[in-house]
């Protein structure tokens, strides 16, 4: 490690450096206590995730089995506020291979929800839930348009799913303006 | 056979030649499909933000529909699999089951567990099936080489599917097409993604993915790409300009809904199956099979 630090400080690049300090041993148990998340405890990270994942083929920012060392080692601060915990594009190829039966697009998913839980929303999907409270689709519908191709109107129903989003706390994320961490 | 229709969003926001060539279909087949008000986002996109939010919503879809004691069929592969799961995950657990249904009753519904949820691919490669779809056949479509693109969730997650497919080595659309008298090419990666999912977290990535696929599919000398999902529509169809200028390539490459190719092969009017609403243009591709 010394010597690679000498050399990165010389070619003036920084090696990141994770402090034991900022380590919460608790989080893996966090993870695994989710539904979904139970999976991340299984994990011998064999690699198989990151030889099949698209993403992770395309751009070395989102890489699954340095994700679940993460979550495994207590990073919670850098993975919950990270960019990468976006990028799983859910194309389950990872959860079909995983020999250990890891279920890695459900743990993504924890991972999302407790960054949301810490003010990191994406801001895509704070808009897209503000979407879904008022129209109870992910877009406005326009029935005129429909209307004009034959087709018939399309009824969804907002109020129902605005009480879901207010019993989940959903709601919540709504209220706040600008102030996420993101 | 009769089905709730579940639209979702992506479909009656910017692909309406999915659900009308559907609706084509199931009239041709004896197919009933129902429309049903009220309908909501199946969950899909919530599950980012909250799973317990995401599940409600699922169960509030499959309970509109069991009130009206009907199963649902869907057109887009990302509603299927977010459905079949909450109704798998509801249907075998009885304790997340009670605690749903502690947050349905407030909006005056019940999570029952009688209804089934299937792609209408699916209903047609299991119920109607290939020789059937054969018979109906009235168009040579021999001439058409088509590149198959199956997407994600019409697959996997495999453990929510009961096996109808394999997801290494899928066949279902393969087979639908060679019924209705076209070619199926083989080409690379095929099972690969089309990074819809994260076209607003990341474009870059995205529109890479998409590109590759489109570069393969040009490779293996297809006359277009074959597919179910909306959201994979959008993204070689709709979006296709975009990648071509963002990349600097021509694609032009027509991407028809699989029952859009059933409906030709059927002697059905190209309009009457919308693909005057595909973005790139089918007009040749359409003079080919004249």
């Amino acid at each position: 490690m010394g010597v690679l630090r000498l050399e990165a400080t010389k070619k003036g690049k920084e090696i990141p450096v994770v402090m034991v300090s900022e380590l919460d041993p608790n989080f893996k148990y966090e993870v695994a206590k989710q539904p979904g998340g139970e999976g991340i405890k299984r994990c011998f990270a064999c690699g198989t995730c990151s030889a099949g994942c698209p993403i992770r083929a395309i751009d070395e920012k989102y890489n699954p089995r340095k994700i679940i060392r993460m979550v495994l080692l207590g990073m919670k601060e850098r993975v919950l506020s990270s960019d990468f915990i976006w990028l799983c594009s859910t194309c389950y190829t990872c959860y079909e291979r995983c020999p250990q039966d890891v279920r890695l697009v459900d743990i993504m998913r924890v991972l999302k929800n407790m960054a949301v839980k810490e003010g990191y929303i994406h801001p895509l999907y704070k808009e897209q839930m503000r979407l879904i409270n008022s129209y109870g689709t992910v877009y406005k519908i326009e029935n005129r348009r429909r209307e004009r191709y034959g087709l018939p109107p399309f009824k969804s129903e907002a109020k129902e799913i605005e009480e879901i989003f207010k019993m989940t706390g959903v709601d919540d994320l709504l209220k706040t303006k600008g102030a996420d961490k993101k | 056979m009769k089905y709730a229709f579940y639209l979702g969003c992506i479909t009656p926001y910017r692909v309406p030649q999915n659900e009308i060539s559907t609706k084509r279909i199931a009239k041709e087949l004896d197919i009933e499909l129902v429309d049903v008000d009220g309908f909501s986002c199946c969950g899909f996109p919530i599950k980012n933000v909250s799973y317990e939010a995401a599940l409600l919503s699922a169960a509030r879809n499959l309970c509109l529909a069991e009130e009206k004691g009907l199963d649902i069929c869907t057109i887009c592969s990302a509603c299927t699999s977010t459905l079949v799961e909450a109704n798998k995950e509801l249907k075998e657990n009885k304790e997340l089951r009670e605690k749903v249904n502690e947050g349905l009753t407030k909006i005056g519904h019940e999570f029952k567990g009688s209804i089934k949820v299937r792609n209408f691919a699916r209903i047609l490669y299991e119920d109607i099936g290939v020789d059937e779809i054969k018979e109906k056949v009235k168009k040579d479509l021999g001439s058409l080489k088509l590149a198959v693109h199956y997407g994600c969730h019409y697959l996997r997650p495999s453990d929510i599917y009961e096996n109808f497919d394999d997801p290494e080595n899928p066949k279902s659309l393969d087979e639908l097409i060679r019924a209705a008298g076209a070619k199926s090419v083989d080409y690379e990666d095929k099972k690969q993604c089309c990074g819809n999912v994260i076209v607003g977290i990341d474009p870059d990535i995205s529109w890479f993915l998409a590109k590759e696929k489109l570069d393969h599919i040009k490779t293996s000398g297809a006359d277009a790409m074959t597919l179910i999902c909306p959201a994979c529509g959008t993204q070689y169809d709709t979006n296709q300009r975009v990648i071509e200028s963002n990349f600097k390539v021509t694609y032009k490459l027509p991407i028809l809904y699989l029952n859009q190719v059933l409906g030709l092969a059927f002697g059905i009017e190209p309009n009457e199956l919308g693909l005057n609403l595909n973005r790139v243009k089918t007009d040749e591709l359409l003079n080919k099979i004249e």
